[in-house]
């Protein structure tokens, strides 16, 4: 279970590296975060929601039966869409509105 | 690195910024004019159990339900071992803590007539994403709040008997602070990351409990001489596989049943269903070559699978993407369960400080709430924050013409000598991670954990704790380089100092009262005659020494007396 970060994507604002549970995110000498102990990631998401820049890809560890795909979040108002991307590129989109309660 | 002292001062410190110390703060400035810090290792913002979510309010006194229904129920599914006073007094509160929760903008299902929507006797429906920065938002607009973020506590301030404050270290810069307060409130969770975890490899913590809790505030009281109570109780949870996700949203969303790999349900050959029998039985099965063990969901509609996916993406994400990503929904597949690694961890079991009807424990100054109290199983969130609440009152109660007390300056000098000795120790050949792997495997192997089936006897018990206490050497030798470093040592030093205790626990109770959590080999049957009776201890020259207590009842005012 961990996160990986894509530089390239990365603007370095910051706002995962606030949240992580587990003060897991450092930033790395050119401003980008960087997941310094991948090991050590719960898997809660909290940085993944606070990134506006698709930058985090949360995924499962290959000891978790991970198989290549990744999720990450937009958000949109009191939307909350979770983008799950395959390892051919297709994705799936969960959406939650967050003024609605879960059904169980 | 070198760390600096810095003096701090306030009124009352809160020690974890969880789901019961956001709670007792919003409480304090509710009732008091008192100023407060939240001293947090992470952020507030996402900090502690809350991070990813929560599925249900699991503690609400329903229609048709009453407290004391509330008491019977918890005090049954605990064999009859609970602190009735503490359950009691929780459960009156249930329902103003959700008042006021809701009030703060949580979302909770409604029925066409505004009631909630229960799932089961004791549940309701939430949206629990967001819990935690629900929260943690109502905190800062508290004027007399100050929150510290990214501040580990590792000690409390001792005296002359009384806890006057509390060290800690900041993540970010080279400062040990010294913070003196008139009273303190200990909110810091429960411990996970003792025992080898379910998965020992890369997702070593993809577990159940937080992680990042590692026992600070048990280890911090033990140091300190606090008495602690039913450590032997563990929290052992069935989960989806590999996840580590709840359950609980399956078997009572959706009533899905246990099922062994013939098909068979099981939970029913066991007894009466418990929260331990759950547990056992599926233990058992797997031990009668019966696995893998199920919850038996396919055949369910596509429409409750996507409700599936979305109540767990509001609380164990990794689930949703698992189904997903396997191309195999819990409509199309059985889900696989299997129990996790042991936890210390007072809100779904017992174990944590003894404390009085009002929440104080044995030192005068400290107040505990939410996991790390003990005596009163089944408390969850809400029960977290009618603890937090409890404890912020009788906090506030006792600063009332109450002065700061300033430490000693010996004792700084002291403390701040032996932090900043891990950073001039000279690197040895054993790392942090090490000594952790080291006590998880003497865990599992002597004291119970997934590989020996949850079971220990005496013998096994012996040879953990003189291996727990070689490594406890061994830590205080350990290297940092910096301070997040500092923190993983404490993190394992806390832990270790957990251990010690609980196997001390484990060893007391000559009987087996709660089956898996507590399963003692020597003594495989629960004897009602000489066990209706608490184990607690107290750490004092360096041993855990043991004291059995009697029940106190529903109606009592328990106090503190010897
Ligand atoms: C994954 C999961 C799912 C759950 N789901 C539900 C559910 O659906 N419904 C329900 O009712 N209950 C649920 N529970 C139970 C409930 O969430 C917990 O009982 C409750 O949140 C615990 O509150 P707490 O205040 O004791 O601990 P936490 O909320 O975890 O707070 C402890 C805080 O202390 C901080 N801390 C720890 N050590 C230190 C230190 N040394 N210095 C400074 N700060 C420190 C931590 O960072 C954390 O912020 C769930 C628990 C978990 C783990
Ligand atoms: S939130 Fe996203 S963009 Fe900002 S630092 Fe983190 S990964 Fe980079
Ligand atoms: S998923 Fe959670 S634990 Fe993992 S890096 Fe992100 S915030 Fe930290």
């Amino acid at each position: 279970m961990s996160i990986k970060i894509d530089i390239h994507k990365c603007t370095g604002c910051g706002k995962c590296r606030e949240v992580c549970p587990g003060s897991l995110l450092a930033e790395d000498p050119a401003g980008k975060t960087q997941i310094k102990y991948p090991k050590e990631c719960w898997g809660c998401t909290s940085c993944v929601k606070e990134c506006n820049f698709n930058a985090i890809q949360y995924y499962l560890g290959a000891d978790m039966g991970g198989k290549g795909s990744y999720l990450y979040t937009k958000q949109e108002g009191q939307l909350l869409h979770w983008i799950i991307v395959a390892p051919d590129g297709s994705k799936q989109i969960l959406t939650i509105d967050k003024r609605q309660a879960n059904a169980y | 690195m070198n760390l600096k002292t810095k003096n701090i001062e306030t009124d009352i410190l809160i020690v974890g910024g969880g789901t019961a110390g956001c709670f007792a703060a919003i409480t304090i400035a509710e009732n008091s004019d008192a100023k407060v810090i939240i001293a947090e290792k992470a952020n507030i913002k996402r900090s502690g159990c809350l991070a990813a979510g929560v599925n249900a309010l699991n503690a609400y006194i329903v229609k048709g339900q009453t407290p004391e229904n509330y008491l019977t129920y918890t005090k049954n599914d605990a064999e009859g071992v609970v602190r009735e006073d503490l359950v009691y007094t929780i459960a009156q509160k249930l329902n103003q803590v959700t008042k006021k929760v809701e009030d703060l903008g949580l979302v909770i299902l409604k029925d066409e007539a505004g009631e909630y929507v229960s799932r089961g006797n004791r549940n309701i429906k939430i949206n629990g994403e967001n819990i935690k920065p629900i929260l943690a938002d109502a905190v800062s607009k508290l004027p007399n709040v100050t929150v510290i973020n990214r501040m580990n506590i590792i000690d409390y301030i001792l005296k002359a008997g009384k806890i006057i404050g509390a060290y800690g270290f900041s993540l970010d810069t080279a400062v040990l602070y010294v913070i003196s307060a008139k009273a303190v409130i200990c909110t810091t969770g429960g411990a996970a990351g003792l025992y080898k975890p379910n998965n020992p490899g890369f997702s070593k913590h993809k577990m159940w409990y937080s992680p990042f809790n590692t026992g600070a505030g048990y280890a911090m009281g033990i140091r300190a001489g606090a008495e602690m109570t039913t450590f032997e109780m563990r929290f052992i949870a069935l989960r989806c596989k590999d996840t580590i996700a709840p359950t609980g949203t399956i078997a009572q969303g959706i009533g899905a049943q246990q099922t062994n790999s013939k098909g068979e349900e099981y939970e029913k050959n066991y007894g009466i269903p418990k929260t331990s029998i759950r547990m056992y039985s599926t233990v058992m099965e797997n031990q009668k070559g019966k696995g893998p063990c199920y919850l038996q969901t396919a055949g369910i509609s596509q429409e409750q699978e996507q409700d599936l996916y979305k109540a767990y993406l509001n609380m164990a994400p990794a689930q949703t993407l698992s189904w997903l990503e396997n191309g195999k929904g819990p409509a199309n597949e059985n889900v696989e369960i299997e129990g996790t690694e042991p936890y210390i961890v007072g809100g779904h079991t017992a174990s944590g400080y003894w404390i009085d009807t009002n929440r104080a424990t044995t030192i005068q100054g400290l107040y505990a709430a939410g996991d790390v109290a003990g005596g009163s199983p089944q408390k969850y969130v809400t029960g977290c924050f009618a603890e937090g609440e409890m404890a912020a009152v009788a906090a506030v109660a006792y600063i009332q013409g109450k002065a700061i007390t300033s430490p000693e300056m010996q004792d700084v000098e002291r403390k701040a000598g032996a932090v900043n000795a891990f950073f001039t120790n000279e690197q040895g050949l054993y790392t942090v991670e090490q000594i952790e792997e080291a006590m998880q495997k003497i865990m599992d192997e002597y004291a119970g954990g997934i590989s020996s089936g949850y079971v220990f006897n005496l013998s096994k018990l012996q040879v953990a704790k003189r291996q727990i206490k070689d490594l406890l050497q061994l830590s205080y030798k350990l290297k940092a380089h910096d301070l997040h470093e500092l923190m993983l040592i404490y993190e394992v030093i806390d832990r270790l100092y957990v251990c010690d205790t609980l196997i001390q626990h484990l060893g007391a109770r000559k009987e087996t009262r709660w089956h898996t959590f507590q399963e003692n080999a020597d003594y495989p049957e629960r004897d009602d005659a000489n066990w209706l009776k608490y184990v607690n201890s107290r750490f004092s020259e360096g041993e855990v020494k043991i004291i059995l207590r009697d029940l106190v009842k529903k109606d009592d005012i328990y106090e503190h007396k010897d």
